[in-house]
């Protein structure tokens, strides 16, 4: 077993990961990232539409770019970036259990910044489990990164912003969208994206649930109805329609194991999908020295991830004493006030509403301690 | 099925082809692609069964969480395929089941 010894380690070298490294090594510390797949950028390199929000976000350029720049950043920062290299645990102390090269590590880092990002939430119903059934997101990989289509014809349940534009990305890659189905009474996601989809053809069928997925071995028919307001199937709107592919666009879950092993204390929103760590303005957990940023704190998206990141850097490398007050202060100023931006708005509104809610856990959790930031 | 031709990101670049063995039938591969990318480009969509009911499952996740795409590869069982990379002659299995533990004396 080796040891090393780092300023910095940071887990993830997704969007929240790359930003926090890249403000951590340019403010002179010595950052190891570490991720388990063999190419850095989490899931940026499968987004390839065009970003929202105003220009400081990059808004109008697409999600590959962003992450290709990012890449660039980080690698001339000085940040050193382990691959296909697996966190298996993490101490009270925040030691880190590594698996590199085939070769086990203990990783000891002043400070440890958690990006681990999110995975999908999956739904049952009957023949859920067959082969053709994946998630909308796992669809995207296999187009947009494998150059590979999941099937010739698609129904898609979710109609949030993953299920509405990896639909449209599906159409580009060459499938047919059979229906794109939701539940709830409306379209979740923007307007923008059901727009194209409408101008395409397909069916947004709101209101309407799978009742169950049949086929010999894999998915060949899917049975879709109409709800109640209680989500509740209604007898007798069964229709069939015939696809391969089913993909489920409902919603992710923040991929929280490292956080919940080095004993941090959690708090459950809904909004941000289910139990996140509770964390200051600082991106600090309860557990010090170790922080969290991008959708392990509570699902978002990849912007907000960024600047999240950006923001755990910036306080640890300024906990470590290589940036003054100073310094510190107006970049976290001018990160926060990207932030507020980022969750104003019709649809920021919920999730500035919920990462209050986290903050103010936070500081009920620290005794009512009027100075969290 | 390949998207070769693309409206956002192009002609699909050249890659080096390679040859992988699925349950000894040979499946054409790019180099420096998942396991499960080669296998779904075949059409092959179940690539194991479960333990107690013995149903077909395949790809879920496709980023190494979820576990559903796990095949015994070059002789390694569980072996999370969609995170897993081609190599030339690797050979790929249909796993049925779990794996047995391994003990401490096979390890040695």
């Amino acid at each position: 077993m080796r040891e090393i010894t780092t300023d910095i380690a940071v887990i993830g070298a997704g969007s929240a990961g790359l930003s926090a490294a890249y403000q951590a090594a340019s403010a002179g510390a010595d950052v190891l990232v570490i991720d388990e797949n063999h190419l850095p950028g989490g899931q940026l390199f499968k987004q390839i539409h065009k970003f929202f929000g105003s220009r400081a976000h990059q808004a109008g350029t697409r999600g590959f770019q962003i992450g290709q720049e990012l890449l660039e950043r980080v690698q001339k920062s000085g940040a050193r970036v382990w691959l296909d290299t697996l966190v298996y645990g993490i101490e009270r102390d925040c030691s880190l259990g590594v698996i590199h090269d085939g070769a086990h590590y203990v990783v000891r880092a002043k400070k440890v910044i958690v990006a681990t990002g999110a995975k999908e939430n999956y739904m049952a119903f009957p023949g859920s489990t067959l082969p053709g059934v994946m998630g909308a997101g796992a669809a995207q990989t296999m187009v947009n990164v494998n150059r590979v289509l999941p099937g010739k014809r698609v129904v898609m349940l979710g109609s949030g912003n993953v299920g509405l534009i990896v639909s449209y990305q599906l159409m580009q890659a060459g499938a047919d969208v059979v229906a794109l189905v939701e539940a709830a009474p409306e379209i979740g996601g923007y307007a923008v994206h059901a727009g194209k989809l409408r101008r395409a053809g397909v069916p947004i069928l709101v209101g309407h649930t799978i009742t169950r997925v049949t086929g010999d071995g894999q998915v060949e028919r899917v049975e879709i109805a109409q709800v109640d307001k209680q989500f509740n199937p209604i007898p007798g709107t069964e229709r069939v329609l015939e696809a391969d592919t089913v993909c489920l666009a409902v919603g992710l879950n923040p991929m929280t194991e490292l956080v919940w092993m080095a004993g941090c204390k959690f708090c459950f929103i809904p909004a941000f999908g289910g139990h996140v760590p509770m964390h200051d303005g600082n991106m600090e957990t309860t557990v010090p020295g170790l922080y969290v940023a991008g959708d392990v704190t509570g699902v978002e998206e990849a912007s907000s991830a960024m600047e999240e990141g950006n923001l755990a850097g910036v306080c640890a490398a300024h906990a470590l004493g290589l940036l003054t007050d100073e310094q510190a202060a107006d970049k976290k100023a001018e990160i926060n006030a990207r932030l507020d931006a980022l969750r104003a708005g019709l649809f920021g509104e919920r999730r500035r509403t919920a990462k209050q809610q986290q903050l103010d856990a936070m500081q009920a959790e620290q005794g009512g301690n009027d100075h969290v930031g | 099925m390949r998207v070769s031709e693309h409206p956002i990101l192009g002609a699909l670049p050249e890659a080096e082809s390679v040859t992988i063995y699925f349950d000894g039938q040979p499946i054409p591969a790019r180099a420096g692609e998942p396991i499960a990318a080669a296998l779904m480009n075949a059409g092959i969509r179940a690539f194991r069964t479960t333990a107690k009911r013995h149903e077909p499952r395949g790809i879920f996740c496709a980023i190494g969480r979820c576990t559903d795409c796990m095949m015994i590869v070059d002789g390694v069982p569980n072996t999370r395929t969609c995170v897993t990379l081609v190599r030339d002659g690797m050979q790929v299995e249909t796993q049925h089941g779990l794996a047995a533990m391994r003990t401490e004396e096979d390890k040695a």
